[in-house]
C-alpha cells in the first residue's frame, strides 16, 4: 500500500551507485538498514547521542538517525560494511578491534569503527586523549572503553607505518 | 593433554562477523509477510482505564489491526506467570500482557498496533484514544508503608510485597556489649541496564497453525519458551525461541516481558509474522531497572575496630510489579556478611510496590547495594576510631585458614552458605602492591596546593555459578570439525570462544574448528539462562564433561581401530595417535564410522555417533572476591570528580581467557562508576519519569573513564571440574562503594560524609558548603 509520497534519491554507498524512491520522513539509518539491507549500521538511541549509527558521509561523520535519507541525495557514504577492502582485507581499525578485544556485544561497534576509521585516517598521529575525545559521542556499555582506545592507538600506529 | 587454549588470551571467535557489519541481531531479521508492532503505553503512573477507542487508529493508512486485552477472546485475561514464587510474597502482582482496567506505571502497555511499517504503527498508536482516570501514585519510598500512603495498586491493602528477615548470631547481645556502635542511614539508586541494543522480538506463526518461532533479544530463551507455553496453553515443543546476536543484556533481558507475551498473542491471533523492536524511550519506561533502597543500619565493632555485627532495616523499591518475585531483596540479604567474619547479622528487608518501572536484577543484582552498605559501615568505623580503613578490613576479613567458611546465612534453597576458597586480605594486599604506598604523601602535597585528592577502597565476595544446571552436546563431524550445542545464551561475553577453548584442549583440535550453536531451543533441549555470573562455571563445566566423554569414546574406538592399547593413545592435531609413533586415525574418520553405513553393523558396545551430551549440576555456589582502590581528584569549586586511578585485584578462580575476564571487569567497573557519579533515573512526585533520553540520563563516556589496572589472584574453586568462578559482575559490585569512598576521602577537610549514590557535581558542592563550618572551625 502506497501511503506516502516518495522522492527519488541517488547516492553512492560503499562504492556502489544507488537509486531509490524513499519516504521524505525516513531517516538515513532506517534507509540503510531497511531499503539497502545494510544492517551493520545499528540504531541505539535514535536521538543522536549514542553514536551506534554513525556513518561517513562525504568524508564527514554523521549520525544516520539524525539525518533524513533524502538529505543524503548525491552524497558518497561509507558504512561499516565498506571499511574493509573489496578483497576482504580488513581496515586496520577492524583488525585492531579483534586483536585488542575492542568489542563485546558488538552493537556499538559499527559506530565506533566508522568514527575511528575516519578520525585515524585524518590524523594517524592522534594520541589517547584525542581518541577518547573522538569517541566521547559513542556509548559502549560493555567494554569500559579502554580496549577500544587501545585498539585505536594500535590501528593509528599501523596506519603511520603504512603511510 | 596439553592446555593450549585454557588460560590463554586467544582472540574471539565471535569477532569476525561483528567487526564487518555481518552480525545478526533481532532487528536484522525479516521474514516474509512480516508486519510491525508499536505499543500504546500508559502516560500515567497510576490510573483506571474507562475505555479504549481504536476506531480512528484502525482507519489510519497501513494499519492492519489494533488489539487491546479484550480483543483476544479471553486468551489475554490472566496476569503473566510469576517465575519465582515464594510463600512469603503477600501480593503476587504480575503485569498483564496488555492492561486490564488499570495501569501502574508510565509505560505500562495498553494496546498493540500492527501496521505495514513501524512508522505507520506509531502514527496510529498516537490516535488510539484511551480514557483514563488518574489515581494517586506511590512514588515516595521512604513513606510508602505509612498508613494512608498512596497505593501502587488501588485494590491492595498496602504497598508491602514481602518482608524478609535474615541473619545469624546473637545480635542483641553483641550490640548491648560492643565497645563501639555506630548508626547510619544510606540511600542507594542503581539505574537501568542500557544495553546498547534495546529489546525486541520477531514472532513467526507456523502456517500449519498451533506453533510459532520467536527470535528474541533475550538472556533466557528457555524461560521465554516455558512461560509462553504455560500462558498460551501450548506444548513447549510448539514454540521455538532463539536468541540471535544480542547487543548486551546486563540482567533486564533475563525477564520475560509483557511485550513478548503481547506480540506472541497478536501474531497467533492474526496469523501473521510480527516484529517489535523497543526504541530507546520505551527502554526507559518499560525495561526493568534497579531502583532505590533506603537502609537504616547499626554496626558493632570491638575495641580494636574489628567488625562484630551488623543489623538494620531496608526499604526496597520493587516498582509496580514483581516480574522476578523477591529475588532482588533476597540477593541483597544473601550478600551479607560479605568478606567479613561477623559474629552476627540481623537484617530486615521490606520489598515495596511503587508506581515506577518494575525492578529486576541489573548487573550485580542487589550485591552492589549490600557491598555499598557494608563498605560504608567499615569506613564509618575507621573514621570514628581514627583507623586506616584498610586496617579495619584486615582485622575483620574471613581468613584463608577458615575456608570453607560457613557464613551463618542461608541460601535461597535453605542450604548453608559456605565460601569455597579465597584470600581476601591477600587480594587487598595485591591491590595495594599495584597501587603503591605513597598516596597519603601525595594527598598532603596536593592539599598544600589547594587540590583535593582522595582514595577509597572496597572489598566484596560474590556468589557465582547459580544452580541448577546448564548442558552441552559435543559432536565430532565427519570432516573432523567439532559441533558444540548449548542452551546458554550470550550477550557479548564471548561464551563461544571460552567453550571452544575448553573443548579444543580436551579433543586435541584447533579451537577455530569448534563451532558453537547456542541459545536456540530447537538446537538444544534444556537450558536455564545467563544470569548471576553462572555460565562459565555451569555451562563451561558441562562443556568440559561432554568433551571428556567424547575424548574417552574416541580413545576407546581408536584403540580398536588402531589395534593399540587405550593407555598408549593421545589426541593431537585432530587425530587419535599412538604416542611416539605415526600410527593415527582422524577424529572425523572415527565419527564417520560411528555415524554408520547401510548394511554395515556397528562396533559392539559402542553407541552411534562420536558425540556426548552432559549437564553440569551446580550443587554449591562458587565465591569470587576482590578489592578495588579508586583515586580521585575533586574540584571543590565545581564539584567535578576526575578519577585518576582505578586498581582492581580480582579472584575468580582459574582464568579461562584472561583477556575476556579483564574485559568483563573493565565494563563492570565502568557500570559501577556510572552508578556512583552519573546514572540517575528521576521521577517527579506524580510518577512521571523525567530522564528518558541520553541527554537527561547520563552514561559513562570514554572522555571521563580512567584506565582500569587489573591484577589477578587465582584461588581455584573445588566445586567444579574447571576450578573457575564467575566473572560477569565482580567489576560492578564494589565500584560505586570505592568511588564514593574516594570522593569522601578527598572532601575530608570539609567533614563530608557521603551516604548515598549517585552524587552529582551539584550534590558535592552542596555537601562542601554544608561542611564549610567544620573547615572554618579547624
Amino acid at each position: 500500500m502506497d501511503v506516502e509520497e516518495k522522492r527519488r534519491i541517488s547516492l553512492v554507498v560503499n562504492g556502489r551507485k544507488i537509486e531509490r524512491e524513499v519516504s521524505p520522513r525516513k531517516h538515513l539509518g532506517d534507509f540503510l538498514r531497511e531499503d539497502l539491507r545494510l544492517t551493520g549500521t545499528h540504531l541505539g538511541c535514535e536521538h543522536g547521542v549514542c553514536g551506534s549509527c554513525t556513518v561517513i558521509a562525504d568524508g564527514v561523520l554523521v549520525r544516520s538517525c539524525l539525518m533524513l535519507a533524502i538529505q543524503a541525495d548525491g552524497m558518497v557514504l561509507r558504512t561499516v560494511e565498506g571499511l574493509a577492502e573489496p578483497d576482504g582485507t580488513l581496515h586496520p581499525i577492524q583488525e585492531a578491534f579483534h586483536e585488542k578485544h575492542g568489542l563485546q556485544c558488538g552493537f556499538c561497534t559499527p559506530g565506533m569503527l566508522t568514527t575511528l576509521a575516519a578520525v585515524i585516517e585524518e590524523n594517524p598521529s592522534i594520541d589517547e586523549a584525542g581518541i577518547r575525545e573522538a569517541i566521547s559521542g559513542n556509548i559502549c556499555r560493555c567494554t569500559g572503553y579502554e580496549t577500544i582506545v587501545d585498539a585505536a592507538l594500535s590501528a593509528a600506529a599501523t596506519m603511520r607505518q603504512g603511510a | 593433554m596439553g592446555a593450549r587454549y585454557f588460560g590463554a588470551s586467544v582472540r574471539r571467535l565471535e569477532d569476525p562477523k561483528l567487526i564487518t557489519g555481518r552480525g545478526t541481531y533481532v532487528d536484522d531479521i525479516s521474514v516474509a509477510g512480516m508486519m510491525h508492532v508499536a505499543f500504546v503505553r500508559s502516560p500515567h503512573a497510576h490510573a483506571t482505564i474507562n475505555s479504549i477507542d481504536a476506531s480512528m487508529a484502525r482507519e489510519m493508512p497501513g494499519v492492519h489491526a489494533v488489539l487491546a486485552a479484550d480483543d483476544f477472546e479471553g486468551k489475554a485475561d490472566k496476569p503473566m506467570i510469576l517465575p519465582v514464587p515464594a510463600p512469603i510474597i503477600k501480593q503476587a502482582k504480575t503485569q498483564y500482557p496488555l492492561a486490564r482496567g488499570s495501569v501502574h506505571h508510565v509505560g505500562d502497555p495498553v494496546a498493540v498496533v500492527v501496521a505495514e511499517t513501524r512508522a505507520l504503527a506509531e502514527d496510529a498508536a498516537a490516535m488510539v484514544m484511551v480514557d483514563y482516570d488518574p489515581l494517586p501514585a506511590s512514588v515516595d519510598l521512604a513513606h510508602a508503608l505509612d498508613p494512608g500512603a498512596p497505593l501502587a495498586h488501588a485494590d491492595s491493602p498496602d504497598n508491602l510485597i514481602a518482608t524478609l528477615k535474615g541473619g545469624f548470631g546473637d545480635a542483641a547481645g553483641i550490640f548491648a556489649k560492643a565497645p563501639h556502635v555506630f548508626t547510619e542511614r544510606l540511600e542507594l539508586h542503581r539505574g537501568g541496564c542500557h544495553s546498547m541494543e534495546c529489546r525486541g522480538v520477531v514472532v513467526r506463526p507456523d502456517p500449519m497453525g498451533g506453533r510459532f518461532e520467536m527470535w528474541n533479544s533475550t538472556q533466557v530463551p528457555y524461560m521465554v519458551r516455558r512461560y509462553l507455553a504455560q500462558y498460551l496453553g501450548l506444548e513447549e515443543n510448539a514454540i521455538r525461541v532463539a536468541a540471535p546476536d544480542v547487543g548486551g543484556g546486563f540482567g533486564p533481558k533475563a525477564v520475560v516481558y509483557a511485550e513478548e507475551y503481547a506480540v506472541s498473542l497478536a501474531a497467533l491471533h492474526l496469523g501473521i509474522p510480527l516484529k517489535w523492536i523497543e526504541d530507546r524511550r520505551e527502554h526507559f519506561v518499560a525495561t526493568t531497572q534497579q531502583r532505590d533502597q533506603i537502609w537504616d543500619l547499626e554496626v558493632a565493632a570491638d575495641a580494636d575496630g574489628r567488625l562484630l555485627a551488623v543489623r538494620g532495616t531496608c526499604l526496597h523499591d520493587n516498582g509496580a510489579y514483581i516480574p522476578y518475585g523477591i529475588v532482588l531483596a533476597a540477593t541483597a540479604m544473601a550478600a551479607f556478611p560479605g568478606p567479613y567474619a561477623l559474629e552476627s547479622v540481623d537484617v530486615t528487608i521490606h520489598s515495596i510496590f511503587t508506581n515506577m518501572v518494575p525492578n529486576t536484577p541489573v548487573r550485580g543484582a542487589a550485591r552492589p547495594n549490600t557491598c555499598f552498605v557494608l563498605e560504608r559501615l567499615v569506613d564509618l568505623v575507621a573514621q570514628k576510631l581514627g583507623l586506616d580503613p584498610a586496617e579495619v578490613r584486615r582485622r575483620s576479613y574471613v581468613r584463608p585458614d577458615q575456608m570453607p567458611y560457613t557464613t551463618g546465612m542461608k541460601a535461597r534453597d535453605g542450604s548453608v552458605v559456605a565460601y569455597d576458597s579465597g584470600d581476601y586480605q591477600g587480594c587487598l594486599d595485591l591491590a595495594f602492591a599495584k597501587y603503591g604506598a605513597d598516596f597519603r604523601a601525595r594527598q598532603a602535597a596536593a592539599r598544600a596546593e589547594g587540590r583535593y585528592l582522595g582514595m577509597g577502597m572496597a572489598s566484596y565476595v560474590e556468589d557465582t555459578g547459580l544452580a541448577p544446571f546448564e548442558g552441552a552436546t559435543i559432536r565430532v563431524q565427519p570432516d573432523g570439525k567439532i559441533h558444540l550445542q548449548t542452551g546458554a545464551a550470550a550477550q557479548g561475553q564471548g561464551h563461544k570462544t571460552v567453550f571452544a577453548q575448553i573443548a579444543a584442549d580436551l579433543l586435541g583440535v584447533r579451537f577455530e574448528d569448534v563451532t558453537v550453536e547456542a541459545a536456540d531451543t530447537a538446537a538444544f533441549p534444556l537450558g536455564i539462562g545467563t544470569v548471576a555470573s553462572r555460565v562459565a562455571v555451569v555451562g563451561g563445566s558441562s562443556v568440559h564433561m561432554a568433551a571428556t566423554e567424547v575424548r574417552t569414546k574416541a580413545i576407546k574406538v581408536g584403540a580398536t581401530l588402531l589395534e593399540a592399547s587405550e593407555s598408549d593413545l593421545e589426541l593431537e592435531g585432530g587425530f587419535v595417535k599412538v604416542a611416539g609413533t605415526d600410527r593415527k586415525i582422524g577424529l572425523g574418520e572415527i565419527a564417520l564410522k560411528l555415524n554408520g553405513l547401510f548394511g554395515s553393523p556397528m562396533m559392539k558396545g559402542v553407541e552411534p555417533g562420536l558425540a556426548a551430551t552432559s549437564y553440569f549440576e551446580a550443587r554449591e555456589l562458587t565465591f569470587a572476591n576482590g578489592s578495588n582502590i579508586c583515586e580521585v581528584e575533586v574540584d571543590v569549586d565545581t564539584g567535578a570528580v576526575k578519577i585518576l586511578r582505578y586498581v582492581v585485584a580480582h579472584d575468580c578462580g582459574k582464568l579461562i581467557n584472561p583477556m575476556l575476564v579483564d574485559g568483563q571487569i573493565r565494563g563492570g567497573v565502568v557500570h559501577g562508576i556510572g552508578n556512583a557519579l552519573y546514572e540517575r533515573m528521576i521521577y517527579d512526585e506524580s510518577g512521571q519519569p523525567l530522564t528518558t533520553n541520553y541527554g537527561e540520563y547520563l552514561l559513562p563516556l570514554a572522555s571521563e573513564m580512567p584506565r582500569i589496572e587489573i591484577v589477578h589472584m587465582e584461588s581455584p574453586s573445588p566445586r567444579n571440574p574447571l576450578g573457575v568462578k564467575g566473572a560477569g559482575e565482580g567489576g560492578t559490585i564494589p565500584a560505586a562503594a570505592a568511588v564514593i569512598a574516594a570522593v569522601e576521602d578527598a572532601l575530608a577537610p570539609f567533614d563530608v560524609r557521603i551516604k548515598r549514590h549517585p552524587i552529582s557535581p551539584q550534590d558535592i558542592v552542596e555537601m562542601i558548603d554544608a561542611g564549610m563550618p567544620a573547615l572554618a572551625a579547624e
